[in-house]
């Protein structure tokens, strides 16, 4: 099962789904991610990017996540500088059945929480042993 | 007075190297306390920059609320930076993948120039801390008046 979530894009500069209008660095943002009977659920850290900005599609198994970073700084020379910004891109393949229908995601203080539920096929079942 | 240690660089991509250096110097100076040494604070990365009034410290602090943060100003110049983070609590399931970092953390830095602790502001949005510091007076620009003859 830890291998049903592969990350597909580690490093930003490879991204190659579609080329993008803007120019500018694509990061790739941290995951967590957990499993329980009932569903995956995936924490992001997307710092800068508010809610309306975020973008996250679930289509053949293929979870896209993708946050714009709107320019915090006109023209400003770093005296220091340790990161880079720019937008955040990340898709992950999901091997478990997933209820497309319930997939919710939020977003506060640029930490995303992202529930999935299974679908009822897979979820685990408890199977009951009579005694006679 | 320290000689100075932020030197303005032009592409800040580039230099990245030869930052990480200037910061491993600059930490090696506070990593020592009471004879124990400390692990290099690196967390959360910052950047810095100014204008004629201000230095702005950011930091990208995703999860957290400005009351978790403790920000400080000392000797006016030493910005300490603290707080901690904890990890959601997961019940009756496993981790995959564990990719940010918890625990707390501490980062102390030395800035440019003297700034006026008094006045000093932080502002968290979405995720991203800035921290505003006022300069004190003597270290604003000064316009030279030139005197035509």
């Amino acid at each position: 099962m830890a291998d049903a979530l592969t990350k597909k894009e580690e490093r930003p500069a490879e991204v190659t789904t579609a080329e993008r209008t803007r120019s500018g660095v694509t990061y790739s943002p941290r995951f967590d991610i957990a499993e329980t009977d009932e569903e995956l659920v995936l924490y992001g850290d997307l710092p800068g990017v508010a809610p309306e900005d975020l973008d996250i599609r679930f289509e053949d198994r293929e979870l896209t996540i993708h946050g714009k970073v709107r320019p915090r700084h006109d023209d400003v020379d770093f005296l220091y500088a340790e990161y880079g910004i720019g937008d955040f891109y990340r898709s992950f393949t999901i091997g478990e059945s997933i209820d497309a229908q319930k997939i919710s995601a939020e977003l506060k203080n640029g930490e995303l929480t992202l529930h999935l539920p299974k679908a009822e096929e897979v979820k685990p079942r408890r199977i009951e042993v009579k005694t006679s | 007075m320290l000689t100075t240690r932020w030197q303005p660089f032009g592409s800040m991509m580039a230099e990245m190297n030869r930052l990480r250096e200037e910061m491993d110097r600059l930490f090696s100076r506070f990593g020592w306390d009471g004879g124990r040494l400390l692990a290099r604070a690196t967390y959360p990365p910052l950047n810095l920059w100014e204008d004629e009034d201000n230095l702005y410290v950011e930091a990208e602090l995703p999860g957290f609320e400005l009351s978790e943060l403790e920000i400080t100003v000392t000797g006016e110049n030493q910005l300490s930076l603290k707080g901690e983070r904890r990890q959601p609590e997961l019940q009756g399931g496993t981790w995959h993948r564990q990719e940010r970092g918890y625990g707390s953390f501490s980062r102390l830095v030395e800035l440019p120039h003297p700034v006026d602790a008094d006045k000093v502001t932080a502002e968290l949005k979405h995720g991203v801390l800035t921290i505003t510091l006022p300069k004190r007076e003597e270290a604003k620009p000064r316009k030279i008046e030139v005197k035509t003859g």
